[in-house]
């Protein structure tokens, strides 16, 4: 079989070709006493003892077991690891609702020029106004684009902003004196929505999908009630697909009392083409790290602004950015506030990344949308021919198919995505939304060429036949990477979470990754 | 094919429970074992809780997914399996012997008669089957 | 636009291709009444050029040229180059968290080495890859404590960093936890007497900071005795990870909340850092955030994988421990590199010379008349200093002489409106050092 795999393995694929890649241990493998990568300037002031100086009770003589290794092989070491990764630098990512688009170079110089990443959220407002430029005018472009009324570029992260959003609602009810129980979230939700809301005290309850796999309106009104704070609607939905009735969901709400939260993760289908605001959304967070370009950096770190309708802003969490006669400060007191959700601010260097992003693109930001959404449907149409399509609706930027007729043979969504790798690409979203057994989620963003497109559905389109005529190759894929399926049950069953020293588990030289087998070099 | 033994019962959400007198040992179904995949952890209450049908009693995981138990039945946790934390894959490999999960001596002794027999179950996993 | 790759013909046919005759045709599913119908009104289009200089307009108008005696929770050290080589490979920056282990090896190996270098540290067990700051991740291990003990109340240093106590209460009082404050004495460490008066067998947690807001060293041993005789857990929190090169670890800390932003991240105006929480093993399963371990590939060569996956929000759901997905995983990785070159001596000697030249600084003010150093606990590279009267009068003047000073501890403790906090770390050369104290001389012999 092996041999048949790497034939179909170097004879099919277009976009992937075998890498040889370096082997590497841990850093700590490669420590020896006294090597240094770094020495630091000369002291010039008097030297202090330690434990003179704290008590001997507080000294420390060094950190055990701390890598001691030179500054090439640091670099070394860290250049190596890299090359093991995918990257959108070397291709698609075509992953759901992660909105995977290129992130621009002129954003990370930006970031660290010296006068921004400097910068102590301390400092007196008279030397920080370029700061608090910075961020009022991210502020204006966001409003802008979303038709909200008020932000605050504060939460981390889109999960701390969902979380935001509910104490903003929770705080808003509770000044009316109609403190609720209840969030409603469709069953096609992504996973931090039903964990937020628990954090932030509420109990769920889960409305469902209708045929066409949107919100099921004749459910939601049945269920709406004075208990009801609010609905968490993600649009264009899980799916891909456009709430036609958003405005009459939010009317529907709001003749209860109820707000409407809307998940902003799926911005990139609408920027430029159709405001929130405009369909009746009072509180929204957007994810910078997805429609505003800042890097995912292997996962992090992103920001998670909250824009809302005016009668939301007296409860916006401190700091707040306020605009009075022209001059700008941060308001750090408020009675109304929510409170704070994290020391210091937002994560402004993801702010300022956000918005060398917004200022390349002006208006013209309607262009990557249009983009996003041609792609989307391009991909859609050439493969609906090969794999199920379970709702029919319209796509806008994503499309969801699942694994209907590739599972007659054996073959499910997870083993097409790692069949996907070994042409190069990184896999779409697999077995979610959960209202869509053995989805496939794919999201192409406006980043990706036609050619690459191209190259992406000839890769699909070979894996379906792949799963006909031989299953076996799908289903014990990827073959063509450095390390095959990894056995998560015994890392799960018994963690290993960090490395010791010789004495106890650490792995000896043969156990480190081996090179492409040999008989397999010949074959190049 | 898996043996569900007949002298025991079983509920819908998948737990077997074996009882004598008032003692009831209670388990996750091979059904339920082969639907988690690899199990690599048991999460059990503390000896001494009380239970009510219908309560979580516990949970049981996969890499991919974590799945409650319900307690079939009511009464109180005298014993737990503490196997089962050092050793998941019993569930796997046992689920409907050496995998049992919690002793529970019964507020009703009366309780696990009124669940599925062995038939029964085995015909309500044959209907989930054809279904999906 | 230059980050779009499609030509207007390729745009053609790939409509053609789609069966639509224009591209208003793919957003027809939004009802029109909906349809934004006018161009937005927003900055640019800008090119490369124009973006930086816009930038660099912004930072003229920031604290170029001034030096920076601002410490409370982000420090300013020395960032080696070397860093920003690793960081800007695009493989580290512009890959997805590493959901698909076979092609992620190079981040996940890279988290696990953080994880070790963080347990290493704080002499924790084990640690995980990131959270999103030390506020949150302080927080997170508040409601960690709550969920181990199943108690809901917290008995909180008023010595913890006042933005930390706020983020705390944020997300406290939530879910139904209380938080006690004890107060600190004139060492400006935290009341023991009080902490063990307040403690009892509903605390979830005492949570303290060392070396705390002020600057100075808590007891740790003693603090862990104090709520391990009522069964509570003690969180530490720490905001400066290059104490650690010389303080003994907070060992007998139940978790440890940490912020690494000390460790190759730049200010940059309060983000992004990373904060990470460290712990007993028997802990684990209630510890949020993502974890790496280590395990082998069916031909036995050692990979990195994601696990213990159930905690996290998109199998729980609403019984998820936090609702944490996007960590921090760039910064985490700026800490690893910084920490590999820094090495076993480099930190050491980095904490030594942090260590002196705030004693110097502190020698140095302590001579101008007026100024009094209040605290007498042991202190890393942070300190208060009183003035005769108004802190905040004394920062104006000393902002002419473009030195930013110390910061005044008014705002959050009204009983030291006179009082300041200031940070001296390696970077601050002897000579801003001295002239920071003449200046302050000159201010405080002048009228305020």
């Amino acid at each position: 079989m092996k041999d048949a795999a790497k034939k179909i393995v170097s004879d099919g694929i277009r976009k992937a070709g075998r890498n040889v890649s370096q082997n590497e241990g841990l850093i700590f493998e490669k420590s020896a006493p006294h090597k240094r990568a770094f020495e630091l300037p000369p002291l010039d002031v008097p030297a202090v003892d330690p434990s003179a100086a704290l008590g001997a009770a507080h000294a420390r003589e060094s950190v055990e077991g701390f890598p001691e290794v030179s500054e090439i092989e640091v670099v070394r070491h860290f250049t190596r690891l890299s090359t093991w990764n995918y990257a959108i630098d070397l291709g698609m990512y075509p992953l759901g609702s992660c909105t995977m688009k290129y992130n621009p170079r002129v954003n990370e110089f930006v970031a660290r020029l010296d006068g921004i990443a400097t910068e102590h959220p301390y400092q007196p407002a008279e030397v920080s106004l370029g700061c608090l430029k910075i961020m009022r005018t991210l502020e204006k472009c966001l409003l802008e684009i979303t038709g909200m009324d008020a932000c605050t570029l504060e939460p981390a992260a889109g999960a701390q902003g969902e979380l935001c959003g509910l104490l903003l609602i929770r705080a808003y009810l509770q000044s009316k004196g109609s403190a609720r129980r209840t969030v409603l979230i469709p069953d096609s939700a992504h996973g931090t929505n039903p964990a937020t809301a628990t954090i932030a005290g509420y109990e769920v309850q889960s409305i469902r999908s209708d045929a066409a796999g949107q919100i099921d309106v004749e459910a939601l009104k049945s269920i709406v009630n004075d208990d009801v704070a609010a609905l968490m609607v993600t649009n264009p939905s899980t799916l891909g697909v456009f709430e036609q009735r958003i405005a009459e969901i939010a009317e529907i709400l709001h003749a209860h009392g109820a707000l409407l939260y809307m998940d902003g993760a799926n911005m990139n289908a609408l920027a430029g083409i159709a405001r929130p605001g405009d369909f009746g959304v009072d509180v929204m967070h957007l994810n910078l790290h997805k429609t505003f370009s800042t890097p995912h950096g292997g996962g992090g770190p992103g920001a998670g602004p909250v824009l809302v309708k005016n009668f939301l802003e007296p409860f916006l969490p401190v700091p707040v950015l306020v605009e009075k006669d022209g001059r700008l400060s941060l308001e750090t007191h408020r009675r109304t506030s929510i409170g704070r959700l994290r020391a210091f601010g937002g994560n402004f260097g993801v702010l300022v990344r956000a918005l060398a992003y917004t200022l390349a693109y002006g208006p013209g930001m309607r262009q990557a949308t249009e983009d996003a959404v041609l792609n989307a449907n391009y991909i859609r149409r050439n493969l609906e021919d090969f794999y199920d399509l379970p709702y029919k609706s319209p796509s806008m930027h994503e499309v969801v198919f699942s694994d209907a007729r590739q599972k007659k043979n054996g073959v499910n969504t997870m083993d097409i995505a790692k069949r996907l790798i070994d042409y190069g690409f990184h896999p779409y979203t697999t077995a979610f939304p959960l209202i869509v057994p053995g989805a496939l989620m794919i999201e192409p963003t406006e980043s990706e060429s036609k050619e690459e497109c191209d190259l992406f559905i000839d890769a699909m389109r070979s894996i379906a036949a792949e799963a006909e005529t031989n299953p076996e190759l799908v289903k014990t894929a990827p073959h063509n990477t450095r390390i095959g399926r990894l056995d998560e049950v015994t890392a799960a069953r018994k963690p290993i979470l960090r490395w010791r020293p010789a004495t106890s588990a650490a792995p000896s030289p043969s156990d480190l990754s081996e090179p492409n087998p040999p008989s397999s070099r010949s074959s190049e | 094919m898996a043996t569900y033994p007949t002298d025991y019962r079983y509920t819908r959400e998948h737990e077997w429970v074996s009882s004598k007198g008032d003692l009831a040992t209670v388990g996750i179904t091979d059904y339920a074992q082969h639907e988690l995949g690899d199990v690599v952890y048991v999460g059990l209450p503390e000896v001494g809780t009380a239970m009510k049908a219908g309560q979580i009693l516990g949970s049981v995981e996969s890499v991919k997914t974590m799945s409650d138990i319900y307690a079939p039945v009511s009464g109180t946790v005298v014993e737990i399996n503490s196997e089962l934390t050092a050793a998941p894959e019993k569930v796997n490999q046992d689920p409907h012997g050496a995998a049992w999960m919690v002793r529970i001596k019964l507020s009703d002794a009366a309780e696990p008669a009124k669940l599925l027999d062995a038939a029964a179950y085995q015909a309500f996993i044959a209907e989930k089957d054809s279904a999906a | 636009m230059r980050y779009l790759p499609k030509s207007p013909s390729e745009r053609q046919a790939m409509l053609q291709s789609v069966g639509a005759g224009s591209i208003e045709k793919l957003f027809e599913s939004i009802p029109a009444p909906l349809r934004l119908g006018r161009a937005l009104d927003l900055p640019g289009p800008m090119s490369e050029a124009e973006i930086i200089a816009w930038f660099q307009a912004r930072a003229a108008e920031n604290s170029l040229g001034y030096s920076s005696f601002l410490g409370a929770g982000v420090y300013n050290h020395l960032r080696s180059v070397v860093t920003d080589t690793i960081l800007l490979r695009g493989e580290f920056l512009t890959s997805y968290t590493p959901y698909q282990a076979e092609i992620s090896q190079g981040t996940l190996q890279a988290i696990f080495e953080f994880q070790t270098l963080m347990c290493q540290l704080t002499g924790q067990e084990v640690a995980n890859a990131s959270m999103w700051d030390g506020s949150t991740a302080t927080t997170e291990a508040a409601l960690m404590a709550a969920r181990l003990t199943g108690r809901t109340r917290l008995v909180v240093a008023r010595s913890l960093h006042p933005e930390y106590r706020q983020v705390l209460a944020t997300y406290g009082r939530n879910i139904g936890l209380t938080a006690e404050e004890i107060p600190y004495t004139a060492s400006g460490q935290i009341d023991t007497a009080r902490l063990a008066a307040a403690v009892n067998d509903e605390t979830a947690a005492v949570i303290v900071q060392s070396p705390n807001f002020f600057g100075v060293l808590e007891e740790v041993p003693e603090l862990a005795e104090i709520a391990h005789a009522c069964k509570a857990l003690l969180v530490v929190s720490v905001t400066e990870g290059v104490s650690l090169g010389i303080v003994r670890p907070p060992a007998e800390a139940d978790i440890v909340a940490m912020e690494t932003q000390s460790f190759g991240m730049a200010p940059s105006f309060g983000g992004p850092y990373a904060g990470v929480i460290a712990t007993r093993e028997r802990f684990i399963r209630q510890m949020p955030g993502r974890l790496a371990g280590q395990t082998t590939d069916a031909a036995g060569r050692r990979g990195f994988v994601l696990t213990l996956a159930t905690r996290e929000q998109h199998i729980r759901r609403e019984k998820a421990t936090s609702n944490i997905c996007t960590n921090q995983a760039l910064c985490a990785l700026a800490a690893t590199v910084h920490l590999c070159l820094l090495g076993k001596e480099g930190l050491r000697e980095l904490a030594l010379q942090n260590l002196a030249k705030a004693r110097f600084a502190a020698a140095e003010l302590a001579r101008v008349p007026g100024v009094r150093i209040p605290f007498t606990g042991p202190w890393f590279n942070e300190f208060v200093i009183e003035f005769p009267r108004s802190a905040r009068m004394a920062n104006r003047r000393l902002l002419d002489d473009k030195i930013i000073g110390p910061l005044p501890l008014g705002p959050w403790y009204p009983e030291l409106t006179k009082h300041g906090l200031v940070c001296v770390t390696e970077t601050m050369p002897r000579a801003e050092i001295e002239r920071f104290a003449t200046a302050l001389g000159a201010v405080l012999a002048g009228p305020l």
